[in-house]
């Protein structure tokens, strides 16, 4: 059982990174081709650096999912605590539905809403430039909003009701107790809705391909490349975001491996005093 | 300590000075750009269509910042479809825009460009004549052409046989021999041309019988083919995936150099020639300023660096010329580049046709068609519907038997 | 002792706002855009057009890719949620970690990186030759797009099972085993059961843009298998005929919101939760 379900874990492991591999080999191609491997070298890693281009599409990337799930996480927990003490059963079922509905919809369902209504209100008011970076920011705050409610609501069932309501008697008012007493319990949730929220922001393509003009991000870059050819350098970049991932990931697991280290010696030492 | 910063500041002057200097035409650097400097062109060009820099090549927007100040803000769309759906919709107010002949002709039709002023444009002199009073620019108002070139077909010399290429025709984009080793565009215009060449039908006609003959073509091409495709030519063509394609002249050189196995002919029957040419939208803010970043572009330096990076034809009577790019095609890229090119045999034999702007009617029509051809046939295949079937049925099982347990918990309630 | 009701249902308020502004409008206009023409008169030939047998056909190759692609998922995720989820806790967190890593890159940069594995010249059929096996043809195949689809929504379907089966009490496990219950018996009268939410919300994650997608299709199938998303695309990038790409999403939205509220009605009701907690 032991060894099947190692065998398991390893085959979906594999299918799940042998893409990413073959990326990474890619990505120290001699050649340009991302089909055929002619040699090793460094060669596009120092071509990035200098591709101002697809460096300022990583930063537009970049901007865009953080300012996004910045908004989306404030607007998010502000809609979770109120949605918390609504009593109306069904209006609260109507809300949730409602906000529910980018998270269910087709991503391209989504943004060819999204640009008909910008493309109509752009003609209305006459602007020369209906999709922008604001039209690009709404979209995405748009499908980031589900994400953050549905993970910050929960937390706030969990909480112990009674713990702003000694705040409140013990003379907080209701925004104190808010922000010092409620804010830390639901923490974890809200941190959740915002890594989602840049997780989901800074990998879509689809609704940023109807939503966006003049505003880059790294997707819509590479999607714009496949006119010609997307060359290695695009794979070095990839690379580089991967491994910064992976090591901001191993750091923010890196405590609970030493607690668990140390949970593990003080169980062994406990168990050698008893033997 | 000044004095060390003072020999550093000396050393990189030094340096830099060692970097080549690139030298500009006096029609480049006799203009006053004092007054548009910290202005921002929006330019929105074919991807990978200048030299950015990467590669080892010229940075020619970076050049343009140098000598202007103008700093351009530079992006890329894939197909003329696209981008003028960008700015048909009012998307970003571009300035400078890279579209093809039909397009052009297009957009000129629906008052989306603006006249440009020429006498802004000192380096317009190098057009050559056969770039002037094309089809869709007749009067020379809205243009100014940036590249053009040929359609043509790349095969692998290793996968197709000498007698089949040596008949230099469309008929090697239908031959049954290559079964699931075609590509074919991925896209309506381009992809019905193959086969408008092949039966040798006008491309641009309004009759939609001839469209549909294409279209017939075309429907018995599709189980024959590897795949519908743009950029994936080029991986498939260089790794051996794909044996026959037709693609841009420019763009064959580039899989060249990952494959020598590879080689290209126009065929008999006549192709297609393009030009992309610049033009200034409407919602252009800063007009003069593009002007001049076309000019820019024109200047034999600049422009011989493009040709260079992007190996499409040039259209520009310096460049022509240019000893250092005739090296460069006949040394570097390709035994018989100059004359796939530029070459008066390759060019007078071949009759080609210009695409025009199709009415709204034809063009309807064409997409109809389109839309027929990519969703028709590969029907779902009986083991498919069996699956599926055996899918929806476990589905309803599971949403009834969640149902009765649901009811049942309720009566126990 | 009673307190005035609270504002705070006012901090729902803007939210509210934005959803009226940015979820309800654009759909309104998609329904708009659907039942008129270019002139702006009300018409049905949008969504008559949308009968024709072909399109039929692309409606029904995008269902059931994407059933197909829901169903591998699942058979794939269960187990792999169900080892993680008992597995040791600090484990849990870096397998579930590298679960998610994949999402963080460019999924069109992973669908091309795929193509250069299942191509007949790729990495997959290199290896077979190497060890002396046929080759075989994946690329440009319905198998293609349906590898694509799986590849990139697997993560999305083990999370949410993750996180349902991990909350389920060992002990009720336990004592079925004390109680006499086979390995079988406690997977399909305990677990299963109480994982159904889990199970729910993630053919949801899974099949939803599976059905819509184009780029994968495009890539994969060689545009040679048409789904839904990519006649969508069509539409409104390249055919400017924003009506029919309007109802084409149209048919697809209310296609998968009658589906989402079918299951939902009839899973547990989580309806608050989504089961989409990670």
């Amino acid at each position: 059982m032991k060894v099947l379900s190692k065998l398991c874990m390893f085959l979906v492991f594999f299918f799940l990174y042998a893409p990413i591999i073959v990326l990474i080999l890619f990505s120290f191609n001699a050649g340009r081709s991302t089909g055929v491997f002619s040699g090793f070298s460094l060669y596009w890693y120092k071509e990035i650096f200098q591709n101002r281009t697809a460096l300022n599409a990583l930063l537009n990337s970049l901007i865009l999912a953080l300012s996004s799930a910045g908004i989306a996480t404030v607007l998010g927990t502000a809609a979770a605590a109120g949605l918390h003490k609504f009593r109306g059963k069904y209006t609260k079922a109507v809300i949730m539905n409602v906000t529910n509905v980018p998270m269910m919809n087709p991503d391209i369902v989504t943004g060819v809403s999204m640009m008909l209504l910008f493309v109509f209100i752009g003609r209305a008011l006459g602007a020369s430039n209906s999709l922008n970076f604001a039209t690009l920011l709404i979209a995405h705050v748009t499908f980031n909003l589900p994400y953050v409610i549905v993970s910050v609501l929960p937390k706030f069932k969990q909480m112990d009701k009674n713990l702003p309501e000694a705040a409140l008697d013990l003379g907080c008012t209701p925004l104190q107790a808010f922000f010092k007493i409620e804010i830390p319990q639901i923490m974890p949730g809200i941190f959740t809705g915002f890594v989602m929220a840049v997780t989901l922001s800074i990998d879509d393509f689809v609704i940023s391909h109807f939503t966006s003009s003049g505003f880059q991000t790294l997707p819509l870059l590479i999607y714009s490349m496949t006119k010609k050819t997307v060359t290695p350098d695009m794979y070095a970049l990839s690379t580089l975001i991967f491994v910064t991932i992976l090591l901001l990931m191993l750091l923010s697991n890196l405590p609970s491996f030493a607690d668990q280290r140390k949970e593990n010696k003080r169980i062994r030492k406990a168990s050698q005093k008893k033997g | 300590m000044k004095k060390c910063l003072g020999i550093i500041i000396g050393i990189l002057l030094a340096l830099t000075a060692c970097l080549p200097v690139f030298s500009f035409e006096e029609t480049t650097t006799n203009i006053d750009y004092s007054k548009y400097a910290g202005t921002t062109l929006n330019v929105y060009n074919w991807g990978e269509y200048i030299a950015d820099g990467t590669e080892g090549s010229y940075n020619v927007n970076e050049e343009f910042y140098k000598l202007t100040g103008i700093r351009v803000n530079y992006e890329m769309f894939d197909t003329n479809e696209a981008m003028y759906a960008i700015i048909k919709a009012g998307g970003v107010p571009y300035d400078v825009i890279v579209p093809s002949d039909y397009m052009i002709e297009k957009m000129i039709a629906e008052d989306l460009l603006q006249k440009i002023d020429y006498s802004n444009i000192p380096n317009y002199k190098y057009i050559p004549d056969e770039y002037l009073n094309l089809a869709y620019d007749p009067a020379n108002e809205y243009t100014v052409p940036y590249t053009g070139g040929r359609v043509g077909i790349i095969y692998n010399t290793t996968m197709v046989a000498p007698e089949d290429a040596a008949e230099q025709s469309w008929s090697l984009l239908f031959n049954e021999k290559y079964r699931g080793k075609i590509l074919q565009f991925n896209n309506p215009r381009d992809a019905m041309a193959t086969a408008q060449f092949y039966l040798g039908l006008d491309v641009n006609t309004t009759d939609t019988a001839k469209w549909d003959q294409a279209l017939e073509k075309l429907k018995e091409q599709k189980p024959l083919l590897n795949s519908y495709v743009m950029d994936e030519i080029f991986n498939k063509m260089e790794a051996g995936e794909a044996a026959i394609s037709s693609y841009y002249a420019g763009d064959f050189f580039t899989m060249y150099t990952e494959n020598e196995n590879l080689a290209f002919y126009y065929p008999k029957e006549g192709t297609n020639n393009f030009v992309d040419a610049m033009c200034i939208p409407k919602d252009s803010k800063n007009k003069e300023a593009a002007e001049l970043y076309i000019n820019f572009l024109l200047d034999p330096e600049v422009c011989k660096q493009n040709a260079m990076t992007i190996c499409y034809e040039c259209p520009n009577t310096a460049v022509m010329q240019d000893e250092e790019y005739l090296d460069f095609l006949r040394e570097e890229l390709h035994p018989d580049a100059y004359e796939l090119l530029y070459g008066e045999k390759a060019l007078e034999t071949i009759p080609t046709q210009i695409y025009k702007n199709l009415d709204t009617e034809t063009n309807n029509y064409l997409n109809q068609s389109w839309e027929s051809l990519k969703t028709e046939g590969n029907g779902l295949g009986t083991t498919l519907y069996i699956v599926c079937g055996a899918i929806a049925v476990a589905l309803i099982a599971l949403i009834i038997g969640l149902a009765v347990s649901k009811h049942k918990k309720r009566i126990i309630d | 002792m009673k307190r005035a009701p609270s504002l705070r249902k006012f901090a729902a308020a803007p939210h509210l706002v934005w959803s009226v502004l940015f979820i309800i409008a654009p759909l309104l206009f998609v329904a708009y855009y659907a039942f008129t023409d270019s002139t702006g008169a009300f018409t049905l030939s949008n969504i008559a057009a949308l009968t024709s047998a072909n399109y039929r056909m692309t409606f029904m190759r995008s269902i059931s890719y994407s059933l197909i692609a829901t169903v591998i998922c699942l058979v794939i995720a269960y187990p792999v949620a169900y080892i993680i989820a008992r597995s040791r806790k600090h484990v849990q967190g870096t397998l579930i970690m590298l679960i998610m890593l994949p999402m963080w890159m460019n999924l069109l940069i992973r669908t091309y990186s795929w193509m250069a594995i299942i191509q007949d010249t790729g990495f997959l059929n290199e290896i077979l030759n190497a060890v002396g096996l046929p080759k075989i043809h994946i690329i440009n195949t319905p198998g293609a797009v349906v590898l694509g689809m799986v590849y990139n929504y697997l993560p999305y379907m083990i999370l949410p099972i993750y996180s349902v089966i991990v909350k389920i009490d060992h002990r009720l496990i336990e004592a079925a085993k004390d109680l006499g219950a086979s390995g079988l018996q406690v997977l399909t009268k305990i677990t299963l059961p109480l994982s159904i939410s889990g199970i729910i919300s993630g053919i949801t994650m899974v099949f939803v843009p599976s059905i819509s997608t184009f780029y994968i299709s495009q890539k994969l199938g060689g545009g040679n298998y048409d789904m839904i998303g990519d006649a969508i695309e069509r539409q409104f990038m390249s055919n400017y005929n924003y009506n029919l790409g309007a109802a084409m999403s149209f048919v697809l939205m209310i296609l998968i919101l009658l589906c989402m509220a079918l299951m939902n009605r009839f899973s547990d009701d989580d309806a608050e939760t989504g089961g989409m907690i990670i």
